[in-house]
């Protein structure tokens, strides 16, 4: 950027590098807009960026179209040095990225097992951002709305503005306002798997249930070895590794044994009023079960009735000749809705998009659930 | 209000016909001596609601209840105008002013505030509004004073009792429970259940309603989805009232309201020998 113009010094460096820590940036975009925000100050910086992202980061930069490709005419007419190979290029695109735009885009893909304790550091601002997507529902509460709502039933008449507005046409309700129906968030339930099998997973699926409690309002998180533990108000607070460890305190069987029907039994039976209808309950486990499979299927098809959707994160699943083969998971599948894998950041953000409604049937758990339900 | 010690209060309770053990009983009291909300949490069918009841039966007040469901807002509990009337008001011409106390709705917690005898306030089922609607009833119970924008500030006349009670679907702010006492009511012993069903069901056979109680009981201590309620207690022993003290096992539904948890029950032989 230097070269093209723009002044660029010291301390743009450094904004630019807490920018990136403070967005996604393993989201081209998000890293796109942070770092134009930070070493960008004139309107002629913005074209210099551009380039100089391009150059960069080897993709197309969202604000600009690739250039046209020279056509033949022009790249014979012009001098050789100036044009650009056009095979290499289209090889480089497909392959290789020079440079990556964060540490963090590298680590999409990582198994949570093979994480430093860096890099699950590093990893938190995103779990925080993947922790503010999730399910929503129409509420009961309303709102002013400008129009009137597309479908009948959509708004109601906001008398109490009408009103108001009609004293200026000397009592005649000409100006119509309405009201419609705000959104909120469906309330969320984590069962978190810490016996010994889940080791290497648990502390990163545990860090991601913390941000979620700390950033969504109805969030329960449980955890489980061979009995169940509510961490919910462990986990809050503002310190993400004070609340993990009192988490761990709390949880007194952590890494021995699994028995998750009884979990589950306890769940349904203890906290059944906590999950309240039309929650979304999200089950993490390996599914190595010592317990008794038929208690487990029973207690599955019980949290199924009562939850408004039931998804199982396995990380074994991530795994490409992963069968779910074991007792405890062939008993528990017939009632998942969403059977995922939930063993890298990757996976995690799968689980965000299903919260959000967006993926609706595509990883369908278990085709059997169509024939018993 | 006006008794002197828990006591004395719990008798005043048991005259209504609510039998009130040592801990509820001292709460209370509390709650009407030191001017704070009381709230009371417990399993669905313990008598949260019936205790604020009894409580303004037994001390002469009137009872003004707010039920709180989703959504719930201002309009909802504090005042809401009569829009049909105001414009009707405003058609016609009438010179006199459209926010006035004359077209005012007062809702059940501008009532308590405006009243002029011993009021007991019952904010039911707080857990089913939203946070929201919690953070203004913080503000309400800290000063028992809200503004209305059109009118001003209305302070309370003086102090109502004010009970809140929450089925625990969901956590309460602990600023909210910060500022109330708290109680939390277990299911009664045999013993007392039987009192109780005795102090409802004035006339029943103490043989049928230890039956009914021990029975109970034995439910209560049971692994099950739902565990039944004293009201489902007093219920029960209407059912085998009205069928003439027949089997237990057979009116089961009347206390059990979940299917596994009936059949556990007969696969189990729970009730064998009560």
């Amino acid at each position: 950027m230097r070269a093209g113009g723009a002044r660029v010094g010291v301390d743009e460096l450094l904004a630019a590098h807490r920018a990136l820590r403070a967005v996604d940036a393993a989201d081209r975009d998000s890293a796109y807009f942070a770092l134009r925000a930070a070493l960008c100050s004139r309107r002629e910086d913005l074209a210099v960026f551009d380039a100089a992202f391009e150059a960069g980061f080897a993709q197309q930069a969202p604000a600009q179209p690739v250039p046209e490709p020279l056509a033949d005419v022009a790249s014979l007419v012009l001098p050789r040095a100036g044009v650009p190979q056009r095979e290499t290029v289209v090889d480089v695109e497909a392959d290789v990225v020079p440079a990556a735009w964060s540490d963090v885009e590298l680590l999409r893909d990582k198994d949570f097992a093979d994480y430093t304790e860096e890099e699950r550091r590093l990893v938190r601002g995103i779990m925080g951002s993947l922790a503010r997507r999730g399910p929503e529902r129409p509420s009961r509460r309303t709102r002013a709305s400008h129009r009137r709502g597309a479908q009948p039933h959509a708004s109601r008449p906001d008398l109490r503005r009408t009103v108001r507005a009609s004293l200026r046409h000397g009592g005649e309700p000409f100006e119509r306002h309405w009201r419609e129906r705000g959104e909120r968030q469906r309330p969320l339930v984590f069962v978190c798997d810490v016996s010994g099998s889940m080791e290497p997973y648990a502390r990163l699926l545990l860090q991601y249930m913390q941000a979620c409690v700390a950033a969504r309002r109805r969030v329960e998180a449980f955890v489980f070895g061979t009995r169940l533990t509510r961490v919910t108000r462990e986990l809050r607070g503002r310190d993400p590794d004070r609340a993990l460890e009192r988490a761990s305190t709390a949880a007194a069987d952590w890494s021995g044994g699994t028995r998750i029907g009884e979990a589950l039994a306890t769940l349904n039976r203890e906290h059944g009023r906590r999950l309240g209808r039309g929650a979304v309950v999200v089950l993490l486990s390996d599914g190595w079960d010592r317990g008794d499979p038929d208690e487990l299927a029973e207690e599955m098809a019980r949290l199924r009735r009562c939850a408004r959707r039931l998804v199982w994160l396995n990380p074994l699943k991530a795994h490409p000749d992963y069968e779910p083969l074991t007792r405890g998971m062939r008993a528990a599948l017939p009632h998942v809705d969403d059977f995922l894998a939930g063993n890298s950041l990757a996976s995690l953000e799968q689980l965000a998009r299903v919260l959000e409604g967006g993926l609706a049937s595509a990883d369908r758990g278990n085709p059997a659930r169509e024939g018993d339900g | 209000m006006q008794f002197e010690n828990p006591e004395a209060f719990r008798e005043a309770l048991a005259g209504q016909r609510y039998l009130a053990d040592r801990g509820l009983a001292t709460s209370v009291y509390l709650a009407a001596e030191l001017g704070q909300p009381l709230l009371l949490e417990g399993e669905a069918g313990v008598g949260k609601t019936e205790v604020a009841k009894a409580l303004a039966a037994a001390a002469g007040a009137r009872l003004i209840r707010l039920q709180c469901h989703e959504g719930i807002d201002v309009h909802h509990a504090l005042y809401d105008w009569d829009y049909a009337r105001q414009l009707l008001h405003l058609r016609a011409g009438d010179e006199t002013p459209l926010y006035s106390e004359r077209f005012l709705l007062r809702r059940p917690l501008l009532q308590a505030l405006e009243a002029d005898e011993p009021v007991v306030l019952l904010i039911d089922e707080v857990d089913r509004s939203d946070d929201e609607f919690e953070a203004f009833l913080l503000e309400f119970l800290s000063d028992f004073q809200v503004s209305i924008p059109e009118l001003g500030t209305v302070g309370a006349k003086r102090r109502p009792l004010v009970v809140v009670t929450s089925n625990r679907t969901r956590e309460l702010h602990d600023a909210l429970k910060r500022r109330c006492l708290y109680h939390w009511i277990d299911y009664p012993t045999p013993a007392r259940e039987a009192e109780i069903v005795h102090a409802r069901l004035p006339g029943v056979a103490d043989q049928v309603a230890e039956r009914v109680c021990r029975a109970v009981a034995r439910l209560r201590g049971e692994e099950l989805y739902k565990l039944p309620g004293v009201g489902e207690t007093i219920a029960w022993t209407q059912a085998l009232l009205a069928l003439d003290d027949a089997d237990l096992e057979e009116t089961l539904g009347v206390a059990l309201k979940v299917r596994e948890d009936i059949e556990r029950v007969r696969e189990r032989g729970v009730l064998e020998g009560v």
